[in-house]
């Protein structure tokens, strides 16, 4: 379980998280929506602890992990791992050592054993089995398209099977249809994996389609918290605005 | 205002200089960093700055060979070239000069990369991972700076000298003795150490402000190319000032205590 309080964070006078309050509930997949720089990414930087907050905390399984620097912030930060949006794949490695560079950094995390090279190998194909990037072991990051390097960062996550895993926006810049692949994959992962997840997006179809609940972030706080579909009858300008892009004949949306 | 306000930012970044040193001397000694990373580095410092680095020591030595014969020959000092050549290479030209090929072909290099990971998230990748930045691409880049650049060091003094010699010898026929000959006699172990000690903290410089700046880049490609010709304008301007500030200190140290002699 993740519990944020009262988290506030300004950048050079600009407040960008102002008292946030979130609860997440263990084994769940939660959405959060809200505009393009309301801070959603900023607050999934605070919960793998790259950022600080200026005050409140941020407790995961009961460890106040918010409060921790240096070596314990690492060591708290093992069994989480992020998705960043554009993929941060380590671009002087290949795709193998990108995937397998958690297991060769940490080893088994529990016993602190080395893997040997053939476990490693085995783990590393059948993560890239998981999200249909077979063969593509030897190739470098800038060989790959924009989905293919969203996958192959997903199964540089999914290889160390993180407890809690953080989308920042997993579907932004694809098409729909490699989107929804991302979308599936999102799914898949969730039930193989039993992993808590926190989705953050813009995209209201991929909202739908992964997420338990949905929350809307707005002015620097969690407006609104619910079901799929007791979120999407809140009324509030911006889920209108969404019900409206999912429920209308989109015709409605061309210009006059 | 704006006036203090510039000064606070100055001594927020020097701070967080001096924080990063100490971080990574810490992560350095506490767990080292893995053998494959600083034998990259190693390689990418050291073997592949030789030419550039045999080239200046070499084109200096000749230069200042022939500038030293030209300036003294006449006065009847023509003998105390190769001394010239030596005591300057070995004190002042042989550090600096490289340091300064180094900044150029390492340091400018070492911004752009780290800045690179930086602004495309690769850093904060790192660090999700549980990675620390300063240990995994830091610090091997912090020990081979201090191995190598005192190597290269050597490498273009020697270099240096060996041009001198060539013009000297060759174009200037000067007898070999009468090159090599003073360069025993007034080249003392201070000299030497001088040049060491140059070039070791030259090393330690280059290597932490390239990285220092490359880890704060922000603002994509355009940040990248501002941090890259910022730390090169800061390494050579620390290179001078502390190269000068090293030869008055260490003098001065010598000249009351006698310790290194």
């Amino acid at each position: 379980m993740i519990d944020i309080h009262d988290l506030w964070k300004a950048f050079e006078g600009n407040e960008v998280l102002k008292g946030l309050t979130l609860t997440v509930k263990k084994g769940e997949t939660l959405v959060i929506l809200g505009r393009s720089g309301v801070g959603k990414s900023v607050l999934l930087k605070h919960i793998i602890g790259i950022s600080h907050a200026d005050k409140g905390y941020i407790e995961v399984d009961g460890v106040r992990v918010s409060d921790l620097r240096g070596e314990k912030r690492y060591k708290a930060s093992l069994k989480m791992g992020m998705l960043f949006q554009g993929a941060a794949l380590f671009d002087s490695m290949n795709i193998e050592d990108n995937t397998a560079f958690f297991l060769r950094q940490h080893g088994d995390i529990e016993t602190g054993e080395k893997y040997s090279k053939s476990e490693i190998r085995d783990r590393v194909d059948e993560a890239l089995r998981m999200v249909d990037l077979e063969g593509t072991q030897k190739k470098m990051p800038s060989d790959l398209s924009g989905g293919m390097r969203k996958r192959a960062g997903l199964a540089r996550l999914i290889v160390y099977r993180p407890e809690y895993l953080l989308y920042d926006e997993p579907t932004t810049g694809l098409d729909p249809i490699t989107a929804m692949q991302i979308n599936e994959l999102i799914v898949k992962t969730q039930e193989e994996l039993k992993a808590t997840s926190i989705v953050v997006t813009h995209d209201i179809v991929s909202s739908l389609f992964v997420g338990d609940r949905l929350a809307l972030h707005k002015d620097g706080k969690i407006a609104y918290i619910d079901e799929p579909d007791a979120f999407l009858n809140i009324d509030d300008p911006i889920i209108e605005f969404l019900r409206k892009t999912i429920s209308e004949d989109p015709r409605t949306f061309r210009r006059k | 205002m704006r006036f203090l306000l510039s000064k606070l930012n100055f001594l927020e970044a020097t701070g967080e200089f001096v924080f990063l040193i100490w971080n990574v001397t810490v992560a350095t000694f506490k767990r080292p960093p893995n053998w494959a990373l600083i034998r990259e580095q190693l390689y990418n410092i050291g073997v592949l700055s030789l030419p550039v680095v045999a080239m200046t020591g070499f084109s200096t030595g000749l230069v200042l060979a022939a500038q030293s014969f030209f300036q003294l020959s006449d006065k009847g000092l023509a003998g105390a070239t190769g001394l010239m050549v030596g005591k300057a290479m070995i004190t002042e030209l042989g550090p600096v000069l490289t340091a300064f090929m180094v900044t150029g072909r390492v340091g400018a290099a070492m911004c752009a990369e780290l800045g690179t990971m930086r602004v495309t998230e690769q850093v904060d990748a790192l660090e999700t991972m549980a990675v620390d930045p300063n240990r995994y691409l830091v610090a091997p880049r912090f020990i081979s700076g201090m191995v190598m650049m005192p190597l290269l060091t050597v490498f273009s003094i020697f270099m240096g000298i060996f041009g001198g010699y060539l013009i000297s010898v060759f174009y200037f026929k000067m007898p070999p003795t009468t090159y090599f000959d003073p360069m025993p006699i007034y080249i003392t172990n201070f000299d030497l150490l001088i040049g060491i000690v140059k070039a070791f903290v030259f090393g330690v410089l280059i290597v932490t402000i390239s990285c220092f700046k490359g880890l704060k880049t922000s603002g994509g490609a355009e940040g990248v190319g501002r941090s890259t010709t910022n730390s090169v304008v800061v390494c050579y301007t620390f290179i001078l000032f502390t190269n000068f500030l090293i030869t008055l200190g260490l003098n001065m140290l010598q000249n009351a205590t006698g310790w290194f002699s």
